[in-house]
């Protein structure tokens, strides 16, 4: 059996009399790509936030890559991976100098770092971009990159933020191949989408409604328990059952 | 009607070619969508329809108004909503609004027939400062700002861009009532499934059209022998299409991959190389392409 990277259970946040996430439980496993759905202001992002450790939650416990997420959240943050479609990169600065920065953030040595960009940008066939502004790249290739960088200390869990917002389609799926190889090397994947289509890449989804998980399976599971031909209907016919406006 | 006739726009001292040479025109009260990824000259396009950026050269005119000489006109007949949020944070969602109104010599109850669809879901919250509004609402007040004053154009630049599946539906049936009434609407969006609720598209990349029609011409088009393939162990599946040399491309789509294929290839060959690497329950069917498969094949060559 594997281990469990994520096991949240009644996971609770309130701002005021508005409870964003209503007692989740939920857990993933080792080497899983998760994908983690819901509409706009289900409760996702707050979510996630609890998950990184930097928000508390107002009940409810759990533990993210094997640490409290109430007691230990700061050894959280330095034990997972993020990135995200609106923030990944500097712009302003070089792509070795990204790089060197986010080593250095997570606590890796020089010399650590030094030999994994090179590894890196040999990967990724970047060699010559070693010196390129980030800003001067493709949108396409800044995503690869910040997918590279955002498990360059080797996280046990990496969560992605809508990270193929306005990709173009042949790049949207060269980084889904990217997401399956660091699968493979035992890199949990949390991901949130919009894209439909990618709630089928994943091994299992769970979809928020009004702050609680409502639905979590496969997506063959969750077509076949809801009698529908593709995640798009599944998606439509949770989100139809939602009170709350966003 | 927007005519537009090889419209350049480079930044960064020429370094940067936003637009390539763009042509096309948009009739009276059509829908035409602009689609391609991010960075591809959506935006720089629209600012310069909305008179907001100058272009390098070419000639743009919005209902016989030039964009460069007529700027003023151009920006009272428009309505424009730009990708980022860009309305006043601090005042509230019913202060936004009166502002705009003011600001183009209207009322909200002059026009409020127009925007009443996508306001009323706003109004309990008009009270409310524009920056605590989630991102769907304010998608909404962005839109009905845009309204207020009538436009006979409307410019929305990825109006969809990070909202969800259902949210993005209900958009789209909006922007169909608003044509009803008359106006013209150019859309952009990274998002392939909205194409077929437009007139018709455009599919931008690189600062260039690579092809503009309908969304069923586009397809119509598509010169490609295609396929579906569905099974089990998709990420293998995937490797063993990519081995197999009559497999052009294949690429993921959803619980589906589309491959293209040599001609003459038949559906019995394809399923006994598979069998042969213990792929034993594929369904394989050949299948009609969608503006997607449209636009990777484009974006291929």
């Amino acid at each position: 059996m594997k281990a469990k990277v994520i096991e949240v259970s009644g996971l609770t946040k309130k701002f005021g009399n508005f409870t964003a996430v209503d007692h989740i439980t939920f857990d993933v496993k080792e080497g899983e790509i998760f994908g983690f759905l819901g509409a706009n202001g289900a409760g996702k992002t707050t979510a996630m936030q609890m998950l990184c450790g930097i928000s508390m939650p107002t009940a409810g416990a759990g533990t993210v890559a094997g640490y409290d997420i109430i007691k230990e959240n700061e050894r959280i943050k330095r034990n997972i991976g993020y990135m995200s479609q609106k923030f990944s990169l500097y712009e302003d600065l070089k792509v070795w100098e990204n790089i060197r920065l986010f080593g250095g953030i997570y606590g890796l040595t020089d010399k650590v770092i030094a030999t994994k960009t090179d590894a890196l940008l040999e990967r990724l066939n970047f060699r010559e971009e070693r010196n390129t502004m980030v800003k001067y790249l493709p949108l396409g290739w800044k995503q690869k990159l910040a997918f590279s960088v955002a498990i360059f200390h080797e996280p046990k869990i990496v969560f992605l933020d809508e990270p193929t917002g306005g990709v173009d389609p042949a790049m949207r799926r060269q980084f889904w191949e990217m997401i399956y190889e660091a699968a493979d090397q035992g890199i949990t994947v949390f991901v949130t989408t919009h894209y439909m289509d990618e709630a089928e890449y994943c091994n299992r989804v769970s979809i928020m409604v009004d702050g609680r998980i409502d639905a979590l399976d496969t997506p063959a599971e969750l077509r076949r328990q809801f009698n529908a031909d593709s995640m798009d209907e599944v998606f439509r016919q949770l989100a139809r059952k939602a009170k709350r406006g966003d | 009607m927007i005519e537009v006739k090889d419209l350049y726009k480079s930044y960064a001292k020429g370094k940067v070619n936003a637009l390539n040479g763009i042509t096309f025109s948009v009739e009276d009260g059509e829908i035409f969508g602009v689609i391609g990824p991010d960075g591809a000259g959506k935006s720089s396009l629209f600012r310069i329809l909305a008179s907001l950026l100058l272009p390098d050269s070419g000639i743009a005119v919005m209902n016989e108004h030039d964009v460069v000489i007529d700027y003023r006109k151009v920006r009272q007949i428009i309505g424009y909503m730009p990708g980022r949020f860009s309305l006043y944070q601090d005042l509230s969602v019913e202060e936004n609004l009166t502002f705009f109104a003011t600001l183009f010599n209207t009322t909200i109850e002059e026009n409020y027939h127009l925007i009443k669809d996508i306001y009323q879901q706003i109004e309990p919250f008009k009270n409310r400062r524009a920056g605590a509004l989630s991102g769907g609402m304010k998608q909404k007040l962005a839109l009905s700002c845009a309204l207020i004053h009538k436009p006979e154009i409307l410019i929305l630049d990825e109006p969809t861009t990070g909202v969800d599946p259902v949210s993005r539906k209900e958009f789209w049936d909006m922007l169909g009532r608003l044509k009803e009434q008359g106006i013209t609407i150019l859309v952009s969006t990274a998002y392939m499934d909205e194409a077929s609720r437009c007139d018709r598209i455009a599919l931008i990349r690189d600062g260039k059209f690579i092809a503009s029609d309908t969304p069923q011409g586009i397809i119509e088009n598509y010169a490609d022998i295609l396929w579906s393939v569905e099974g089990t162990r998709m990420s293998a599946l995937l490797s063993a299409l990519r081995d197999y040399s009559a497999v052009k491309t294949s690429f993921a789509f959803g619980d589906k991959i589309h491959i293209t294929v040599t001609e003459g290839l038949q559906v019995g060959e394809l399923r006994q190389y598979l069998a042969e690497k213990k792929f034993d329950d594929v369904r394989i069917a050949p299948i009609k392409p969608t503006v997607e498969d449209c636009f990777m094949a484009l974006t291929s060559e």
